[in-house]
């Protein structure tokens, strides 16, 4: 199925979501969400509803608040005001690691790997909270370790085979190519098994043939893992092709939200792009 | 997958030969020693050169592998080291063999090193930033300062503590003082030996070796190398940092014990941050992070100003000289790759010398 003949149906609340989830309730709901860093208001009055098997995309012009929304879904920054739920639980009092476990993981706009680690034991980070040995078993090397170190690296091999990066398992991860270091910490996000997976630039750095590959291996992982995938891109080829719905931020605050066709032909969102085009070009 | 095979592999062997150099250093020395070509001075250098060898090893835990800085670490050494003696001296006749005894004290000067990590770690390892630094240099002389005053005696009725001096114990006439303020520890049964030196040494390897290579140990490393990312992987950043810096505490505390035991008087001025400091340079010098290194590093920096002696009143000023070309040595990566070369030659022309005669 295309995501071109996707239609968005109205719930009750003011959300709209793909028909199919029509009946689901929201994997992720957050309403008035807005963070202040000083004088500045950053973001304000965010509203978004993702439904559990959604891919959503964030889009908007540089410095729009898109990553800071991600900052505050993930806690790495308190919000302000307003309220997360995640698959109905508020996340009000958690922090990053809770809010992990409770299942969001995400990747950094700014490569966030840990360099000096291989890139198999970056993703067995990814699934330490599904490793079960504490660490007296793993200093005595009991045969819970090893029973548990290779269910570990067979699921590391298994989850890097998404983008066919098995071979690589050995690599330090700072010596690899960029691309594979933004394919890397999507693997790394996924194997710490969320719910909802935010992606803060997945396509940048990256040729056309990489982001396009990519764009099919996104719908693969919704497909395969079931989840809900919020994406922040600029690359509106990989937003209009993959995201089923899109909201539009632009000095902090929500201007459009729709399907990408109505986003296209949306004359604020046309504006806000232009004007901020304009700026950038000086 | 070969090559995690082959890269899993190597990480093993790297640790044999650390245990090998630990035994083969531990037997050569032996021989030497029951032959006779061990002079007292170098003899009476064996076992702090194990306690320095295990500082080196725990502070490369916290320093190497968890990525903190700690400027105190002699201030658990002190700690484990007059908790030792107090354990071994109190029970002096209730456990009457030695070797028993000084385990016991090792695992006392352990326990005390371990919760003083955990006193000063649960609050600041939550933390970002260098805060860790600053309170373990102020922890290490607190500690010499507290010890500096401490009185503690023995009598039938139990141990006696007091901060003002030693009539303030209040002890029975049979009683017996056991640390005795800035005089320290006064009148301890040398309990130390080499092969338990040695042997703690290898627990210690053992431990961190393992440690690094499972689940803790990686999250750990995680948390060192970026630690916003492994807070959104879901690792609890402060529980790894914490017990990390623990258990180097409390290997330090064994250490301290190791060491105190191996002497009639230890004083509390002993483990100030010189010390600290000393200990910290064998970590950088062996390279951080480098296990091998540390050994090495502790090894030859102990011995070091026992060989330097002929140079009498220029021994520190060689001393220095020295430091400083193995700092330039080690960290250039020219003059190592030279110095492979150099030592590779060496070693084929011997063995074809050896082919040829
Ligand atoms: N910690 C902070 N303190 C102060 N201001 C901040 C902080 N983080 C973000 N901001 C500000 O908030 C605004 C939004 O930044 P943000 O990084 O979210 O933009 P963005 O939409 O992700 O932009 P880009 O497309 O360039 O990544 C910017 O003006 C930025 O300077
Ligand atoms: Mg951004």
């Amino acid at each position: 199925m295309s995501n071109k003949d996707i239609k968005l149906v109205q719930l009750p609340s003011p959300n709209f979501v793909p028909e199919r989830d029509r009946d689901k309730p929201l994997m992720l709901e957050v309403s008035h969400l807005g963070i202040d860093f000083g004088g500045l208001t950053a973001v304000n009055e965010f509203n978004i509803g993702i439904s559990p098997t959604e891919i959503a995309g964030l889009i908007g012009p540089n410095g729009a608040g898109k990553t800071t929304v991600f900052n505050l879904l993930t806690k790495v920054y308190e919000p302000t005001r307003g309220t997360i739920l995640l698959d109905g639980k508020d996340t009000h009092g958690m922090n990053t690691i809770q809010v992990n476990q409770a299942g969001i993981a995400r990747t950094f706009q700014n490569i966030r790997l840990f360099d000096k680690l291989t890139v198999e034991d970056n993703v067995k980070i990814g699934l330490h909270n599904s490793i079960k040995y504490h660490m007296p078993t793993g200093v005595f090397r009991l045969p819970k370790y090893w029973r548990e170190e290779k269910k570990a690296h067979e699921r590391a091999l298994e989850l890097l085979s998404i983008f066919d990066m098995q071979d690589m398992a050995g690599y330090i991860a700072g010596s690899l190519p960029y691309g594979a270091q933004r394919r890397l910490e999507i693997v790394r996000a996924l194997a710490t098994g969320p719910k909802l997976l935010l992606l803060d630039e997945p396509a940048a750095g990256m040729n056309p043939s990489e982001t396009s590959e990519l764009m099919e291996n996104i719908e693969k992982i919704r497909d395969e893992f079931k989840i809900a995938i919020l994406l922040i891109e600029h690359d509106m080829n990989l937003v209009m092709g993959v995201c089923e719905s899109i909201a539009v931020l632009n000095f902090g605050e929500i201007i459009a939200k729709g399907t990408p066709a109505e986003i296209q032909n949306n004359p604020k969102v046309i504006e806000a792009y232009l004007g901020a085009d304009e700026e950038s070009s000086n | 997958m070969d090559n995690i095979k082959r890269k899993y592999s190597k990480k093993t062997i790297s640790s044999f030969i650390n245990y090998g150099i630990v035994i083969a250093f531990f037997l050569v020395l032996q021989i030497l020693s029951v032959t006779g070509h061990l002079g007292s001075s170098m003899k009476g250098q064996l076992i702090p050169i194990c306690s320095y060898i295990i500082m080196a090893l725990s502070l490369n835990l916290v320093v190497g592998i968890s990525g903190e800085l700690s400027l105190g670490h002699a201030g658990f050494m002190s700690v484990g080291a007059f908790s030792g003696v107090v354990a071994a001296s109190s029970l002096a006749d209730a456990v009457p063999n030695g070797i028993i005894r000084l385990l016991i004290a090792l695992m006392v000067g352990a326990l005390f090193a371990g919760l003083a990590g955990m006193v000063i770690g649960i609050p600041v390892l939550r933390l970002q930033g260098d805060y860790l630094a600053i309170v373990t240099l102020a922890f290490g002389e607190i500690i010499k300062n507290v010890l500096n005053c401490l009185y503690v005696g023995a009598d039938s009725k139990g141990l006696h503590f007091s901060l003002k001096d030693q009539q303030s114990l209040h002890m029975e006439s049979s009683g017996k003082v056991i640390l005795s303020g800035p005089m320290g520890a006064l009148g301890i049964t040398k309990l130390s030996t080499f092969f338990i030196g040695i042997v703690l040494i290898i627990l210690v390897l053992f431990y961190i070796q393992n440690f690094v290579n499972s689940r803790p140990g990686r999250a750990i490393a995680a948390i060192r190398d970026n630690r916003i990312a492994a807070e959104a992987c879901g690792i609890p950043v402060t529980k790894y940092k914490l017990m990390a810096f623990v258990t180097s505490a409390a290997m330090a505390g064994a250490a301290g014990a190791l060491y105190a035991l191996n002497y009639s008087t230890v004083v509390p001025k002993k483990f100030d941050f010189n010390t600290s400091i000393l200990v910290l340079v064998f970590v950088v010098l062996g390279g951080i992070g480098n296990l091998r290194g540390s050994i090495i590093a502790a090894t030859v920096l102990t011995i070091l100003p026992e060989l330097l002696r002929e140079f009498q009143d220029y021994r520190m000023l060689v001393y220095a000289v020295v430091l400083i070309l193995v700092m330039l040595i080690t960290n250039n990566e020219k003059a190592m790759e030279y110095l492979r070369k150099t030592i590779k030659k060496l070693l084929k022309s011997k063995s074809e010398g050896r082919h040829t005669t």
